[in-house]
């Protein structure tokens, strides 16, 4: 049986980890490939790095950072932010990602997502999506950080991103961002229902209740957390018990496969 | 040890190389590991790995694009009969033929072809219905014990990314499968070819033991 994925997520700016685990012994807590190894050997199913830099300048740095991970961590990794080009993405792929992040660029020109699909497979293209509820029921798709209305509604986009080729939706909630209120689960479940490929739950999660949540009510199929595991105390180790607890499938902690050697 | 690589211009393939250097260090080997499209390479090659994503039909244009590539596979794999593994579209391209968008005829290695999944209503983790691409950690039940499969103990997961799936016609070629609101398959295998439909260098430590199974594999 398919298990519910539970996805770790960094944001890294200038080639360096903004957020993310404190621990004393790390030697560089800075630095986001000691952040995936801890991740990987946590048992985590999926990581994601999101590039926040602002400017271009140092996407070399990114392209790095990607690089250095999939040469020590065996596992799935998702890369987003400022994704604007076929070559970005191809760049990307290169570096060693398995998945690519599209937001605003999708916004801005819908057959990207199309032409990305055809070029590099729908299983490596993730299109993501923030929307914000601008009326009882209905939510708007929003670009730069929440602050950017574009007038597309969210159901009708994540439906035209499923039949554009998008192989999976990362749906984060810019109401609840940073919240820890838990993921809207209205609007996870909207969305879940009306498309027919993977989604992942974002934006909110604060308690391990939420991840529970956010599947069973919200029909994802995917979690992805940053804080909660980052500061909230709650280890990748310790979710996935959670949920087992609560009936949902997961998969087993296995030994870390970048401390295999 | 002389490991190929086949680099058909099927996406990234540094991940698959970092997987096979990490397991063929821990085996203490030495050994070569190539990432390559030349025949030459190929057909002196001890073992052969191809990896693939996107569709069927692409991949095998893409082999076929290569001269004298194919010819040089099959002649490694079937006449010098040296271990094959091929890995997601690259193991389903060992089937008779292959159904994606268009009917294309793949190396007929292993009974079946290819075909869309359709998986019944209650195949997603949070009961919300089939969804396609099937992605995510599954687990294998094993049909028939095999020396790439050996040792994955008791909770064998692995990585799966993918919408079509080798339908297998010869039982005793299947060697694992998954649930996923019907039966997947997962592994395929005879004589010294082994195919997986998931990522074993993307499995984190069952992966690498699968692929040191491989290394160490002598059929």
């Amino acid at each position: 049986m398919l298990t519910v994925r539970i996805i770790p997520c960094l944001d890294v700016k200038g080639g360096r980890v903004v957020k993310g685990v404190n621990f004393v012994d790390l030697r560089d807590a800075g630095d986001p490939v000691e952040q995936a190894k801890i991740y990987d050997s946590a048992g985590a199913d999926e990581l994601c790095f999101l590039d926040i830099t602002a400017s271009h300048e140092n996407r070399d740095t990114f392209y790095d950072v990607v690089a250095r991970t999939a040469e020590q961590c065996f596992m799935p990794v998702t890369v987003g932010g400022g994704v604007r080009t076929v070559e970005d993405i191809r760049k990307l792929l290169l570096a060693g990602a398995d998945k690519v992040s599209i937001n605003t660029a999708a916004v801005t020109r819908p057959e990207f997502v199309r032409e990305a699909a055809e070029k590099f497979g729908s299983q490596c293209i993730v299109v993501a999506v923030d929307p914000k509820s601008v009326s009882a029921g209905k939510y708007e798709i929003f670009t730069h950080g929440g602050r950017t209305a574009t007038g597309i509604d969210a159901l009708e986009w994540v439906e035209l991103m499923g039949a554009y080729g998008a192989g999976e939706i990362l749906l984060t909630s810019m109401d609840r961002d940073g919240t820890r209120d838990g993921y809207d689960i209205s609007l996870t479940r909207a969305v879940a229902d009306r498309v027919n490929i993977p989604v992942i739950a974002s934006g909110g999660v604060g308690t391990l209740d939420h991840m529970v949540d956010g599947v069973r009510e919200g029909h994802a199929t995917a979690v992805l957390a940053a804080s909660i595991f980052h500061f909230g105390g709650y280890s990748v180790g310790e979710a996935k018990a959670y949920l087992a607890a609560a009936g949902l499938p997961v998969r087993p902690v296995e030994p870390a496969s970048s401390e295999a050697a | 040890m002389n490991i190929v690589i086949i680099d058909y211009g099927s996406g990234n393939l540094r991940s698959a190389a970092n997987a096979f250097e990490r397991a063929a260090l821990e085996l203490g080997l030495t050994s070569k590991i190539s990432v390559t499209s030349s025949p030459e390479d190929v057909a002196s090659a001890d073992r052969i790995v191809l990896p693939g994503v996107g569709a069927f039909a692409d991949c095998k244009a893409g082999l076929e694009a290569v001269p004298d590539l194919v010819d040089a596979l099959t002649d490694v794999v079937i006449t010098k009969a040296r271990p094959f593994l091929g890995i997601c579209v690259g193991m389903q391209l060992m089937a008779d033929k292959g159904h994606e968008h268009v009917e294309t005829s793949g190396f007929g290695w292993i009974s079946g072809a290819v075909t869309a999944l359709s998986p019944s209503q209650d195949a997603g983790p949070g009961g919300a219905g089939p969804r396609i691409p099937h992605m995510g950690w599954n687990r294998l039940n094993m049909n028939h014990a095999h020396p790439v499969l050996d040792g994955l103990g008791e909770d064998p997961f692995f990585y799966f990314v993918h919408s079509y799936h080798l339908a297998c016609e010869n039982e005793q070629q299947l060697h694992a499968t998954v649930n996923y609101g019907q039966a997947v398959t997962a592994a395929v295998g005879r004589d010294n070819m082994f195919g997986t439909q998931f990522h074993p260098e993307k499995s984190q430590s069952l992966g690498l033991k699968l692929i040191t199974n491989f290394l160490q594999w002598s059929p």
